[in-house]
């Protein structure tokens, strides 16, 4: 249990490091989204080591990952407003502020796969695989080159 | 002044007398193409996947076993223009159902067509003739393997002085040779293998090499990155440099290569998915081979 334990004070940890970090980016709507990036990133981290058996599956930490993924999930929606096309080196692609029908269904989508209820480790691996599969969809879509 | 114009059009003459014979499209020798081996279906499908030909080859947006499917039109927008990619199921007409491996061969080894004209190099030839003949017959056996489709893809559409395919001969002399990239100095048989891969078949530095204004690779910035050679962004620096990916266990090289996802867990975006994808389905000991050789080439800085 120790491991798990430590599992959720990092999480913790990185959640209260991004909501600091997105505080300060206030007001910066391509830097806040990186923040909210990172996290989802910290999540899929923490997920992998949880799906791979490397730490001991613990209900609350795997609820948790997909919590945080789907926090993020629907900030998206907004964190890509008229105007925070560039700067902050934002590879946001123009294809989001051309084609916002397309991208907001794919953001729906990642809101929905992130939205599941873990009940045992088999059932977080699939929702799990499930969540992380929008992150290459969707780079590769909305994302340029970098 | 008649005398002048006479010597200028016999100069002109020799002039066109020697750009001919030096864009003249070349192929393989005839000893080359009987040396050829009878092609290997099975083990061509990991060349084909190396190789990465339906990232450019199938359908736009196809997707699992419709990616089998080489019917062509994917847009590459470049600097020249805009290069669409051909069929080359093996359909007879609208594909390369027709073609013999030494059409082939030719194709991906020096660039020339059945009819002996210029491919573009939007067609990473420069990459693929540093394959060894037996792996371009094992491709061409599997890619004869694969469904048919009578799609015919529209041409290019390229300004002047790009249209002409002849001058191509004149950027191939200069940009086309078999030559390995680096020059590595080991023996060690993993790092030679991930050499043959990134420089050959995966064709890595078509894009994380930056080109110069003639569209050739600088050599001296190899995998450093750079503008992207089609469509929007810039490729990232994968050299074992501080810009690039030295950060990067070798471990975690050849993981990303499986799973789309970095160190950080950022995961990869763009076109890198659909290659990403393709290095999934390659060994584990291939994708160790090729981050092998990333970590055993010089680093160099990104550029500005």
């Amino acid at each position: 249990m120790q491991l798990s334990r430590l599992l959720k004070l990092s999480l913790a940890a990185g959640l209260f490091a991004a909501a600091v970090g997105t505080s300060f980016a206030a007001g910066n709507p391509a830097s806040e989204r990186q923040a909210l990036m990172k996290n989802v990133g910290a999540a899929t981290k923490a997920g992998a080591s949880i799906a791979k058996g490397e730490v001991e599956f613990d209900l609350v930490a795997a609820q948790l990952v997909l919590h945080t993924m789907n926090g993020s999930a629907l900030g998206f929606g907004y964190m890509f407003p008229a105007g925070s096309e560039t700067g902050s080196e934002t590879e946001a692609s123009p294809k989001i502020w051309e084609d916002r029908a397309g991208f907001d269904a794919a953001v729906n989508k990642f809101v929905a796969d992130t939205s599941a209820k873990v009940t045992d480790l088999d059932s977080f691996k699939a929702a799990f695989g499930a969540a992380t599969a929008n992150c290459s969809s969707c780079h590769k879509a909305w994302r340029v080159k970098k | 002044m008649k005398k002048a114009l006479a010597v200028l059009a016999f100069l002109a003459v020799v002039a066109a007398g020697v750009f001919y014979g030096l864009t003249a499209p070349n192929r393989l020798s005839a000893e080359e193409i009987d040396a050829l081996p009878t092609g290997d279906a099975l083990k061509g499908e990991t060349v084909f996947w190396a190789g990465g030909c339906a990232s450019c080859h199938s359908a736009p947006g196809a997707k699992g076993d419709a990616k089998l499917v080489l019917s062509g039109g994917h847009e590459l927008k470049t600097p020249f223009g805009i290069f669409r990619s051909p069929n080359i199921s093996p359909h007879a007409d609208a594909g390369i159902g027709n073609w013999s491996p030494a059409d082939f061969a030719n194709a991906m080894l020096k660039g020339t067509s059945p009819n002996g004209s210029h491919y573009y190099p939007a067609f990473p030839y420069t990459s693929y003739a540093r394959m060894t003949p037996g792996d371009v017959v094992d491709l061409f056996a599997y890619i004869l393997t694969l469904p048919k489709s009578d799609q015919v893809a529209a041409d290019h559409s390229l300004g002047f002085p790009f249209n002409i395919r002849r001058g191509l001969g004149l950027w191939k002399r200069v940009f086309l040779s078999p030559d390995p990239v680096v020059d590595l100095a080991t023996s060690d048989a993993q790092v030679l293998r991930g050499q043959y891969l990134v420089e050959g078949p995966g064709h890595c530095g078509a894009c994380h090499t930056p080109r110069n204004l003639a569209g050739g690779a600088v050599l001296s910035n190899w995998l450093g990155g750079g503008p992207a050679p089609e469509g929007d962004g810039r490729i990232p620096n994968i050299t074992p440099h501080e810009s690039g990916i030295g950060s990067w266990s070798a471990a975690e090289i050849a993981e990303s290569l499986k799973t789309g996802f970095t160190p950080s867990f950022d995961s990869f975006g763009s076109s890198m998915v659909a290659v990403q994808e393709n290095m999934a389905r390659l060994t584990e000991a291939d994708r160790a081979a090729i981050a092998a050789y990333l970590k055993a080439i010089k680093p160099v800085a990104s550029a500005k």
